[in-house]
């Protein structure tokens, strides 16, 4: 096996590839028919990066019977099954996973291609063939044809322009009248105007013979300004389909016991009160409800940021996308889906977008102020020359020059080019950013909010007090707990993973749901689990131990393991001058011991999703913005309604969906890199901003006077276009080293996440 | 200078062509995956051309 071997990867991070693979149904419920009895089914596989991955998981799941076929997109990290009826599809997950390549059912999306970036690369391609074949007899016109050649040219010239314009330049007209008949106006207005009447002005011009003919200015303007649109947009949809790869943490149906003792598999929408639902260990549970029979610890981690999990049997209420750890239980839905814990936090999470919403971009700032003044001084100068007698033609020509000369070209491409170079920069650092708005608002923030587990923790337990414990009897507990997926028992496992060899060989093991694991060795009897239920006599002894035949072996204390990088990201954060406000809901005292042991003067536990936002909007009605960072369900309204947000990729779907950046790495580095990134490109658009206001008040200057011809027009938008898009390029160039490595690490992470 | 307007429609019609073939393998799904063409031309499914034994496939 090539570099791409499963030693990388670090699964323990994503719960759901120690679950084992989603059920037939499940993966049936995700598939599409493609006809002649043929399925087709999307898996994204994070750790696909090489060609060797490719071959290998291809080749994996190509051998499985009845598959017709397996086709690997390496840029969404995306592999597409195509499978007879006949075949067994619950066999393709565990199949990559024996091969080192975690992977999850993804939405059934491959046939809807990305639309939007396919008509932007047609405009572009059909702008780009119209801009290339005007400038070549622009270049015949301005070098000096006769009079009747030019005439050909600019009659040739028009013929491609009309056709070019009315295809390519759709993208601004319709953008430029939705916001017009919104009563408002941004920089597709001005756009817009500027191309409609340079080209009737110079369609004039062609049928009287006229001499000037801008026909080159504006279909280049159209094809400059799409080439930043579009790379806007493929940035942005990468970002997207990255997070979107990546688990879901919703159950996508559940198993129905009907009236008859029948089980089917029903969609989670059509899951209705009352209805008897089997959720297996390691599953999620999919909606509110109160089991009615079965033992067994539910992971709330991710709901409500408890660390430790919580003991559940016949009366206890549980919560949809809680996880259900260690035994099979039956529960009785008491919600709906839409109804359920995650619903609620949808609604809060509406109610909550307020402030971000009326955030409005800088180059939209910049818009709002620069079109009308470009009107006006296009108005002015037609109106000026009416006055001084130039006569209509003349005036409406030197006006068409003033709006070419000022449309807001450099404007328009210096903003979003800084915007897809910081993109870019992220995503090598494993950050991914959701739209241009968010690297300006993050800007912004003078508090940060953090989330504790999951968060400033990994979410995952470890065993504390190792080093008092025998490592014969820690390696006997190993044996033991190798067998359990309680996160206790897997702390227990992964500390004494190279001590297993010492355990004595067992006659059997068992698990107890809710309470512990039992094994028999050579005629004792161990048990590791709750005190209460191990030892014959645990008067005054709690918490979970490993005992034989009924008496105390050890006992074990664990502690949610810190982010790694989480103590610099919150001293780099703390050094900025950042105020920094800890909120959880977990218990007051794990939350104020984790605090202390950060350095966090300001904290909260125990609280509720609305208490959460509602702190974030009292910190806002103080003036405050907030960057806040959270990973759960209950982080997601307080995601929403910060001013700018953050969420680790191992997050609640929801959770991430509301984040402005989602980071790959396990580090937290990430909160301050991200910060200091966006800062930089901040830096980089108030130049860019700056340098085509000083070309602008340069230029306009020669148009208003008419010294402005076509080929001066030509030069002076293109060379300020390409100086704004290199002084784009300086992002993050200093250190060239640095951004390779990075890359490096971008790649590890992406693989492990 | 007239002698030479042929080479107009000539040059439109070339560009034309080249348009018309992009916007071909546009459609056609070529740009769906960049990333894994390019690793996929370095596929060896094929005879090796080596001998055996000193095959010059290196995985990534």
């Amino acid at each position: 096996m090539s570099c791409c071997g499963p030693a990388t990867l670090a699964l323990a991070a994503a719960p759901a590839a120690a679950e084992g693979g989603p059920s037939r149904e499940e993966i049936v419920l995700a598939s599409h028919r493609i006809g002649e009895g043929l399925w087709q089914t999307d898996l994204s596989v994070p750790a696909v990066h090489c060609g060797a991955c490719m071959r290998t998981v291809e080749n994996a799941l190509g051998r499985i019977d009845g598959v017709e076929g397996a086709r690997v997109n390496l840029s969404t990290r995306r592999v597409s099954v195509r499978w007879r009826e006949a075949a067994d599809p619950s066999a393709f997950v565990p199949t990559l996973a024996a091969i080192g390549y975690p992977a999850h059912l993804d939405d059934p999306a491959a046939d809807e291609r990305d639309e939007t970036l396919s008509s932007l690369v047609r405009a572009l391609a059909v702008a780009g063939f119209g801009a290339m074949n005007i400038m070549l007899m622009s270049v015949a016109v301005w070098s000096g044809a006769e009079a009747g050649a030019r005439d050909l040219f600019h009659l040739i010239s028009a013929a491609i322009a009309l056709p070019t314009i009315a295809y390519s330049g759709r993208v601004f007209f319709s953008s430029a009248w939705n916001a017009l008949s919104h009563g408002r106006t941004n920089m597709d207005v001005p756009i817009s105007i500027g191309i409609l009447i340079a080209f009737g002005m110079s369609l004039y011009d062609t049928v009287n013979s006229g001499a000037h003919a801008y026909f080159d200015a504006a279909v280049s303007l159209i094809f400059f300004l799409l080439i930043g649109r579009t790379l806007d947009h493929v940035m942005r949809e990468r970002a997207r389909t990255a997070v979107k790869g990546l688990a879901r943490f919703a159950a996508r149906g559940a198993h129905v016991v009907r009236g008859d003792g029948r089980q089917e598999y029903l969609p989670l929408s059509e899951i209705a009160p009352g209805m008897t639902l089997m959720v297996a260990a390691g599953e999620r549970i999919p909606v509110d409800g109160e089991i009615i029979a079965g033992q067994s610890d539910i992971d709330c981690s991710l709901v409500n940021g408890e660390s430790l999990p919580r003991e559940a049997g016949p009366g206890t209420a549980v919560e949809a996308g809680t996880l259900n750890l260690t035994g099979p239980v039956t529960m009785r839905a008491r919600a709906a889906a839409k109804d359920s814990f995650l619903a609620e936090m949808l609604r809060l999470m509406e109610a909550a977008e307020g402030g971000r919403s009326r955030y409005r971009r800088l180059a939209d700032r910049a818009a709002s102020l620069y079109a009308p003044f470009v009107h006006a001084a296009a108005l002015v100068t037609f109106l000026g020359w009416m006055l001084v007698g130039g006569g209509w033609h003349q005036s409406l020509t030197v006006a068409v020059a003033v709006l070419i000369i000022t449309c807001p070209c450099a404007l328009a491409l210096a903003v979003p080019m800084v915007q897809v170079v910081a993109a870019r920069r992220l995503f090598e650092a494993g950050i991914m950013v959701k739209d241009g708005g968010a690297l300006e608002r993050i800007t912004e923030i003078d508090t940060v909010v953090f989330d504790k587990t999951g968060t400033l923790t990994q979410g995952i337990l470890a065993l504390t007090n190792a080093g008092d414990i025998a490592p014969a009897e820690l390696a006997v507990a190993a044996a033991i707990a190798a067998h359990s997926r309680h996160p206790h028992a897997r702390a227990i496992a992964a500390a004494a993973q190279d001590r297993v060899r010492l355990a004595p060989v067992f006659d059997s093991v068992g698990e107890h749901p809710g309470l512990g694991l039992e094994a028999t060795a050579g005629g004792h009897v161990y048990r590791l689990g709750r005190a209460a239920w191990a030892l014959r006599d645990a008067s005054g002894i709690t918490g979970t131990v490993l005992s034989r035949n009924g008496r105390l072996v050890a006992g074990f204390s664990f502690a949610d393991r810190l982010r790694p990088g989480a103590q610099q990201a919150v001293r780099a954060l703390k050094a900025e001058g950042l105020r920094i406000v800890l909120l959880s809901g977990d218990r007051s005292d794990e939350v104020l011991r984790l605090a202390a042991e950060l350095g966090i003067t300001e904290c909260a536990g125990d609280l509720v999703p609305g208490d959460k936002v509602a702190i974030l909007a009292a910190l806002a009605a103080d003036g405050r913005k907030v960057l806040m960072v959270g990973d759960g369900l209950n982080d997601a309204p307080a995601l929403a309604a910060a001013h700018a947000s953050m969420a680790p990729a191992t997050a609640a779907d929801i959770g991430r969906n509301a984040a402005d950046f989602v980071f790959l790495r396990d580090g937290l580095e990430a909160v301050p890199a991200a910060l200091g990134l966006s800062r930089a490109a901040q830096a980089l658009t108030r130049q860019n901003l700056a340098l085509a206001l000083i070309y602008n008040a340069i230029a306009l200057p020669f148009a208003v006077f008419g010294f402005v011809t076509p080929l001066f027009a030509a030069v002076a938008m293109s060379s300020s276009s390409v100086i704004v898009v290199a002084n784009a390029l300086r992002l993050g160039r200093a250190d060239g080293g640095a951004r390779e490595a990075g890359r490096r690490v971008g790649r590890m992470s992406e693989a492990r996440a | 200078m007239s002698d030479f307007f042929y080479l107009i429609p000539l040059s439109l019609g070339l560009g034309f062509v080249g348009l018309a073939v992009f916007l071909w393998s546009l459609r056609g799904g070529q740009y769906e995956d960049l990333d894994g063409a390019a690793e996929r031309v370095l596929d060896d499914e094929d005879a090796p051309i080596l001998p055996h034994g000193k095959s010059a496939s290196s995985q990534c």
